[in-house]
């Protein structure tokens, strides 16, 4: 791939500068070479010619599937299990975290399949930034919330819970139901 | 079961219940228009194809098998048979016709054998008047005012369908004791029928007053503080007009029943008298309690249904705490007696409704569960399973055995998975999710068929 940088006049001096300005770009291991062309007017072009071949993509992936896992953009989910065990797993975008949970043997319990008719597949996001950047639940959320055991203020269904960008890190503990459960020092407020 | 399973290598689960059908109060308790609460069958279908479990359906304990012979079989006992009674007011004219209890007439819209032929009258009255205010009543309310074309399309039972077709039930009171911030139920199960198309609701400005007691109670709720707005925005919304196609539903509060009135034909209920109450603070239980105000009233109604709570039922061999209605316990494990100096009784254990009492939902249960485990995983590692000196326990084997001298066909899995099957295509032909069978003979014989 040939990539062209028109430069402007350069006064003699900078001309120097420029030359090493260049060399150091050739040190650039994806840069094959750098020219230099000058032309009548003393304007110069600067040609770099790639290592190799560097593929963009902007189309997604039709299925839901890991595949190399480049083409899906995803985020890192860590669960805190009740004994205060830990799993980190790798979440494609736009995949709810009781999904994430189910395909990864995380025992997040989604009786109703998320279908907003129960609260066990209830979370508690431990960092509350990251509670913030949630969307707000709706009434029907909240209806279930309204059931669940060990209710905290940053607490939310896994089932609603969709993986963005921003949620990358998210910590997710899960709820023990009759105990309130310190893990690295977080203990849930009791609702 | 499931908690089982994965508790311990090389456990075997064995499921016994009276009914040819599993799933308990998912295929008879949980109401014909809430289909995804059911959804949760899925999770127990898959644990009963777990090898290492089995159902055996048809199996009654008390006539078929006793407990004592359970407990010589295995070396595990789990008792999970909930509550299939009422409580009761013991208040005069109980007894009339028409008077129901709510878990009778759920089991009857839900095809339960044995309530198949309850057969209630809806086509005396325009007034039914539902007693208590939890889901439970919210549930039976809401079927006797829902559109019945709505209602085609569920697994209600076909007889309870025709009935409420030609229902002339217009209005329906739910009444409490005591006021809206006590009122048991939740807010998705309020919201909903609230909701309803075609049907006013009624709810007196007055008894939104809250005392500072009241606003103790909402502050440590969530739950109740949702259910307290949502009955306050009912309360300000404007009724349209009664035209014959709308329905009324009445919340009444602070009103508890003392005499149930018969109408003219004399044995069937024609009216109930409340009186109105007044809420006071329990020094013992820090709770308010409605105490009676000597100001009474009558509520015109042809058909009363009570929910006031159901109950479970003691077995023989078995302790129970009358008052409570349950099995004395510690987390799980059964207690000789409610006494302080009851012992353990070993390897018998107990979880659910007949463990706390009948209340909670389907994720209540999954915790209760976990607890009970608990303890039978510690006692097993303690080992109190291991008994060297007595005999081995036969578990399945012993189970056949048993179930062969007293000439019991029970009901496999697969035998409901033909009873599955059938329901499924039936329902098919008719656009329901399914058309249950209601008949002992007939479930028997699906179950069989094939």
């Amino acid at each position: 791939i040939f990539f062209s940088l028109p430069l402007y006049r350069f006064a003699a001096s900078t001309y120097v500068q420029a030359n090493i300005a260049f060399c150091l770009l050739k040190k650039n291991l994806l840069v094959k070479s750098v020219c230099v062309y000058r032309s009548d007017d003393l304007s110069f072009a600067l040609v770099f010619v790639f290592q190799k071949s560097i593929l963009f993509s902007t189309a997604t992936t039709s299925s839901h599937h890991d595949e190399g896992g480049d083409d899906k953009e995803k985020i890192s989910v860590t669960f805190v299990n009740k004994d205060g065990t830990e799993k980190t797993i790798s979440v494609p975008v736009g995949m709810s975290m009781l999904e994430a949970a189910h395909e990864n043997d995380i025992e997040l319990e989604g009786a109703c399949e998320g279908s907003l008719a129960c609260s066990t597949c209830h979370v508690i996001v431990m960092d509350v930034k990251d509670y913030n950047k949630l969307e707000d639940p709706t009434d029907e959320e909240n209806d279930m919330l309204d059931l669940a055991f060990g209710l905290t203020e940053t607490s939310r269904l896994g089932c609603q819970v969709i993986a963005k960008p921003e949620l990358d890190g998210v910590r997710l503990a899960l709820p023990a139901a009759t105990r309130n459960f310190a893990v690295d020092g977080f203990v849930p407020k009791p609702h | 079961s499931m908690k089982m399973l994965k508790g311990r290598e090389g456990v075997r689960v064995d499921i016994i219940d009276r009914l040819p059908t599993p799933f308990g109060l998912v295929r008879s308790g949980v109401a014909p228009d809430h289909p995804e609460t059911k959804i949760v069958v899925n999770q127990f279908s898959r644990v009963a194809a777990n090898p290492r479990c089995s159902f055996f359906g048809n199996v009654t304990l008390g006539s078929d098998l006793s407990l004592s012979e359970l407990r010589k079989t295995y070396d595990v006992v789990v008792l999970a048979y909930g509550a299939e009674s009422d409580r009761s007011f013991g208040i005069p004219g109980e007894d009339l016709r028409g008077i129901h209890s709510a878990r009778e007439f759920v089991w009857w819209y839900n095809g339960h054998p044995d309530m198949c032929n309850l057969a209630p009258d809806l086509t005396n009255t325009d007034s039914a008047v539902v007693l208590g205010q939890g889901n439970v009543a919210l549930d039976v309310a809401r079927i006797l005012l829902r559109c019945t074309t709505e209602l085609a399309s569920t697994d209600i039972a076909d007889y309870a369908l025709d009935a409420l077709r030609s229902s002339t039930i217009r209005k329906v009171y739910l009444v409490g004791r005591r006021g809206p911030v006590q009122a048991a139920c939740t807010a998705k199960e309020l919201r909903e029928i609230l909701g309803l198309k075609n049907v006013n609701v009624y709810i007196k400005e007055a008894d939104l007053a809250t005392s500072p007691a009241d606003k103790e109670e909402m502050r440590n709720s969530r739950i109740k503080r949702r259910v307290y707005e949502l009955l306050s925005k009912a309360a300000t919304v404007h009724q349209e007009n009664n035209d014959n196609d709308r329905k009324e539903l009445h919340f009444v509060f602070f009103r508890k029943p003392t005499k149930f009135l018969p109408s003219e034909d004399g044995s069937t209920v024609g009216a109930m008298e409340l009186e109105k109450t007044l809420l006071k603070d329990d020094g013992a239980t820090g709770k308010q309690v409605a105490v009676g105000t000597g100001e009474f009233e009558e509520l015109k109604c042809g058909i009363v249904l009570k929910s006031i709570g159901y109950k479970s039922l003691p077995i023989e061999g078995l302790s129970f705490d009358k008052y409570r209605g349950v099995v004395p316990n510690l987390r799980g494990r059964v207690l000789s007696s409610e006494s302080e100096t009851a012992t353990v009784e070993p390897g018998l254990y107990v979880v659910g409704w007949l463990k706390r009492g009948p209340t909670g939902i389907v994720a209540t249960n999954l915790h209760c569960a976990e607890e009970t485990v608990d303890s039978i995983l510690e006692d097993d590692r303690k080992g109190l399973f291991t008994d060297p000196s007595g005999p081995k326990r036969q578990g399945r084997r012993g189970l056949l055995e048993i179930l062969e001298q007293k000439n019991a066909r029970y009901v496999p899995f697969d035998g409901w998975e033909k009873i599955d099957t059938k329901e499924k295509a039936d329902g098919e032909l008719k656009n329901k999710p399914r058309e249950k069978i209601t008949r002992w003979n007939e479930l028997l014989e699906a179950a069989r068929e094939g």
